[in-house]
C-alpha cells in the first residue's frame, strides 16, 4: 500500500489518506488498544468512588507498557504514587479510552479519505501515541532501533510487527507537523 | 533562553530549606524515553505550558540529552496538575520537591 501521512488543506482541515487495509489495520490496533486501557469494572466496586474517578485499589501495573502508560507520579515516594494514583489514573484510563473511541467512530465513518477537526486531532494524536508505547514496549524499542529495522530482514519474524510501529510514527509525525505547522527539521539548539 | 518559572534540575540547596519554608516550590519533570518523537513532546510544552518554540525545544532537547528537565514549577497541587496533564499526553513525567 501506497503510504501517506495528515496534512493540513488550504481549507484548514486535517487531511489523511488512506485505503481499506490500512483502516481495518488501525481499527484492529484501536480495539485492542480500547480493551487494554479500559478500567476494571468491578460491579462490587463502590459507584460513588468510581463517579468521582477514585479508584480504591489502583496499584503500579506489572504489565511494563501499562506501567509505562499509568506511569508514577513521584519516583521515589511509593506511599505518594500509590494514593495519586488511586485518585488519578481511573480518569486517565477514562480519557484514553474517550480518545481510542473518538478514532474508531472516525474509522467507520470515514472513506479513503479521512478529514479531521482540529478537536478530534488531538483525540487521535493521543492515540497513535498510546499505541506507540505500548507496542514500542512490547518490541522493547530504544533509540536505535530504526537502524535495527532498517537492516531487518523481510522474512524476520519481529518485520511486521516494526513496520506497523513505523507506520504509527510516521502517521504522528505527519499529524504533529501538520497541527503545528512545523515544517522544517527540528534541530537541536545545542548543536 | 528565558528561564521564567523554570528552576534548573541541579540547583542545591540546604536541606533545612524544607522544614523552615513549607512552601518550597515544586517541580514537574519530564524524563527521556525512546517512542516519544521530539516534534511530538516540543509540540506538548507549546500547547500545554504555552512555552515558545525555541523554549519547548530546548526543554525538549534537554530531556533528550540529559535524560530529564525540570518543565515547570509551583505548589504541590499545580505540579499534580501538570504532571496529570503530561501522562494525558503520554509522556513519563513525575513530581518532586525542588531541592
Amino acid at each position: 500500500m501506497a503510504v501517506h501521512g495528515f496534512r493540513r488543506t488550504f481549507g484548514g482541515r486535517l487531511v489523511l489518506r488512506t485505503d481499506d487495509v490500512e483502516r481495518g489495520l488501525l481499527a484492529d490496533l484501536v480495539t485492542q488498544l480500547t480493551e487494554f486501557v479500559a478500567p476494571d469494572d468491578d460491579p462490587h466496586a463502590d459507584p460513588l468512588a468510581r463517579m468521582v474517578g477514585i479508584d480504591p485499589d489502583a496499584e503500579r501495573p506489572d504489565d511494563p507498557a501499562l506501567a509505562r502508560l499509568f506511569p508514577d507520579a513521584y519516583a521515589d515516594d511509593d506511599e505518594a504514587a500509590s494514593e495519586f494514583r488511586r485518585f488519578t489514573e481511573r480518569s486517565l484510563r477514562e480519557g484514553k479510552l474517550a480518545h481510542a473511541r473518538t478514532v474508531l467512530d472516525g474509522l467507520a465513518r470515514a472513506g479513503d479519505k479521512i478529514t479531521l477537526s482540529d478537536g478530534e486531532a488531538q483525540a487521535w494524536l493521543g492515540t497513535l501515541n498510546d499505541l506507540r508505547l505500548t507496542l514500542g514496549s512490547r518490541l522493547d524499542i530504544q533509540e536505535d532501533s530504526h537502524e535495527l529495522f532498517a537492516a531487518l530482514p523481510q522474512d524476520d519474524p519481529a518485520f511486521g510487527a516494526f513496520w506497523v510501529y513505523d507506520w504509527l510514527t510516521y502517521l504522528q509525525e505527519t499529524l504533529v507537523r501538520a497541527l503545528s505547522g512545523f515544517d522544517v527539521e527540528l534541530v537541536d539548539p545545542d548543536d | 533562553m528565558t528561564s521564567v518559572g523554570i528552576a534548573p534540575v541541579e540547583l542545591e540547596r540546604p536541606e533545612a530549606d524544607v522544614v523552615t519554608a513549607p512552601d518550597t516550590p515544586w517541580v514537574t519533570i519530564v524524563w527521556n524515553d525512546p517512542v516519544n518523537l521530539m516534534s511530538y513532546v516540543t509540540y506538548v510544552f507549546m500547547t500545554y505550558f504555552g512555552y515558545t518554540q525555541e523554549k519547548a525545544q530546548k526543554l525538549m532537547s534537554d530531556v533528550h540529552n540529559e535524560g530529564r528537565a525540570v518543565v515547570s514549577a509551583g505548589s504541590r497541587e499545580e505540579m499534580e496538575r501538570d504532571v496529570t496533564a503530561m501522562h494525558t499526553y503520554g509522556l513519563w513525567a513525575t513530581l518532586q520537591k525542588d531541592d
